[in-house]
């Protein structure tokens, strides 16, 4: 009568059992740490070796790995030494899995983490970033942490959790075709609210799931977050597995939720119903139908992050972009190495091109107001990113408008905030 | 505890405005304190002392993972935020850093707590003493084990 995620948590804190409300010390297979976190642990190292502590190795450097993205290219001095602490940081602990800015694949972490299958089925991950949620789509618990907590599990590899209630949010049926999953988390954020599944897990299931590719999972669980949810979760299913064979891993405990599964609310949705959709500043649950904002005027467009610059997200922005011209400053930049490799090599980067976009490196940038593209004061942004609260993109008073990669793409060639179904 | 009160009287005070992006890159704790609350209120710096508490609504600290803010409050002086409720990452940076305090309050302390308002708070009798307006609040008691981290001093000095 478990649900997967109990299950996963159970197996991990070597209980048979386990239920909502327990605080248990949970065993940690995997964590990751990037250009902010991991000079934020090293900075934790530092105060506990003044109280006398010995640190010259960590629990098991295998299981860690490493992504340089939010301050990459280094946006200035400050962030180019941090880069260089955690280069070193990773050469003294023998952590041999770091994705380095200029040496081959690169990307956001949470992007890294499916792209190169750093995380499989049934696992508990970690990382030092609150969208770490975003990998639970590969059927993993995975939770982020600040810089104390990743410390204490890179020292003693487990790290306490409250077991989680869980809601479970179904879709019923497909997506339209101009609706993707943005809309519906961007919905179901509204519904439920920035607080709405505070230290709980969202699961997504349903014929409209099943019928989603990973990537399009991943959007969902990765704005787990702005509910404030602990972690969100897609059970193990034939795409996942093909998903994960094509990035050469087949082998994997699967865990799945019992058939009597217990869950603290059973949300439903159905997918023919949900329209294109966007979060209004200054808050992910602040949302209205995009045909109700067609009167906005926009000065940018973002195409970027671990939320929004993915393959398929490139592809649906190139769709719209595609033989047309942008009216606003349009940025695209691709959430990971790889997936820029396949961006050009499916011509989508030419479409981009060619449309009047301007295309980058991978890099948060902007997402988080760190470099690369930040708004100025009352600029307007339409972003397929994760967050708008105040200056989150820049300046304190610009604005960002959360939305899917065609109504970003769409509004970029009417300079309005504009619905896909309504370009001519 | 004892310490004024800095109010603000509103929900989701995210760690985008409690420690703004761009400063993410500082680990330099002292530097951090200067920034605390730039994205919501540019005189915090000036106006905050050391033991004052913050006084806000719910789901204080949402948003990002960044232990930044939590740091950025508690070398600002804050020893501890007493909200109506805490984003989780916030809270347990908050705790097994050992920064500040994250105290649960009610509707009814919410309301009534102003901005300068003195207080005395006591974790041992889960108990918020207004000094200026001669009033006694209940706090939320921390579950067991955020108790014994905190009594221990965070959660490197923590045994289970």
């Amino acid at each position: 009568m478990l649900n997967i995620t109990e299950k996963i948590l159970a197996h991990a804190s070597g209980k048979s059992k386990v239920s909502p409300g327990d605080v248990v010390f949970v065993n940690v297979d995997k964590v990751m740490i990037h250009d902010v976190s991991g000079p934020g642990v090293i900075a934790v190292f530092e105060k506990l070796r003044k109280t006398g502590m010995k640190i010259d190795k960590i629990w098991d450097p295998d299981r860690v790995w490493v992504a340089e993205d939010h301050f990459v290219p280094a946006a200035d001095k400050i962030s180019a030494q941090n880069i260089v602490s955690l280069t070193n940081f990773t050469k003294q602990f023998g952590i041999k899995r770091h994705f380095k800015y200029g040496m081959g694949q690169y990307g956001i972490c949470h992007t890294l983490s499916h792209e190169e299958a750093m995380v499989l089925p049934g696992e508990v991950y970690v990382g030092g970033d609150s969208h770490t949620n975003t990998t639970g789509a590969l059927g993993a618990f995975a939770a982020g942490l600040g810089h104390t907590d990743v410390a204490y599990v890179l020292l003693n590899g487990k790290i306490w959790f409250k077991i989680p209630e869980t809601l479970y949010f179904k879709l019923n049926g497909k997506l339209p075709d101009h609706v993707m999953a943005k809309d519906l988390i961007l919905q179901i954020i509204g519904d439920i609210g920035n607080d709405g599944a505070a230290y709980k897990t969202m699961q997504f299931g349903g014929t409209g799931v099943s019928e989603m590719s990973v990537e399009s999972r991943l959007t969902l669980t990765n704005m787990t977050t702005e509910a404030g949810a602990k972690s969100g979760i897609v059970e193990p299913d034939q795409k996942l597995r093909d998903y994960l064979a094509e990035r050469g891993v087949t082998k994997y405990d699967e865990v799945h939720s019992d058939a009597d599964a217990q869950y603290e609310k059973i949300y439903e949705y159905e997918g023919s119903e949900i329209e294109p959709t966007v979060a209004k500043p200054f808050s992910p649950e602040n949302i209205a139908i995009a045909r109700d904002l067609s009167s906005i005027e926009l000065d940018k467009a973002y195409i970027g992050s671990c939320t929004g610059a993915k393959l398929e997200d490139l592809r649906a922005a190139a769709k719209i972009l595609k033989g047309r011209t942008v009216k606003i400053r349009t940025e695209v930049l691709p959430a990971a190495i790889s997936i820029f490799r396949k961006a050009m090599e499916e011509g989508l980067l030419k479409i981009f091109l060619d449309a009047g976009a301007v295309v980058g490196p991978p890099t948060c940038g902007a997402c988080c107001g760190a470099h690369m593209g930040v708004l100025a004061k009352d600029e307007i942004c339409i972003s397929t990113t994760n967050r708008n609260f105040p200056g989150r993109m820049g300046h304190v008073e610009s604005q960002t408008y959360l939305a899917s990669p065609l109504v970003a793409a769409a509004s970029a060639i009417t300079g309005k905030i504009t619905d896909p179904r309504d370009l001519k | 505890m004892k310490g004024s009160v800095i109010k603000y009287e509103r929900d989701n005070i995210d760690t985008d405005v409690i420690l703004p992006g761009p400063y993410l890159k500082i680990h330099d704790y002292a530097e951090l304190a200067k920034h605390a609350m730039e994205g919501l209120d540019k005189d915090f710096h000036k106006r905050v002392k050391p033991g004052d508490f913050i006084v806000a609504g719910k789901n204080f600290g949402c948003g990002s993972s960044r232990e930044h803010a939590p740091i950025a409050l508690s070398y600002s002086g804050v020893k501890a935020v007493l909200a109506l409720s805490f984003a989780r990452i916030f809270y347990r940076n908050a705790v097994d850093g050992a920064f500040l305090l994250p105290i649960e309050i009610d509707e009814s302390a919410y309301h009534d707590i102003s901005d300068g308002d003195s207080l005395e708070v006591d974790i041992s009798k889960n108990e918020i003493k207004n000094l200026t307006k001669n009033k006694v609040y209940k706090m939320k008691p921390f579950p067991e084990l955020i108790g014994k981290i905190i009594e221990a001093g965070g959660l490197f000095n923590y045994k289970p």
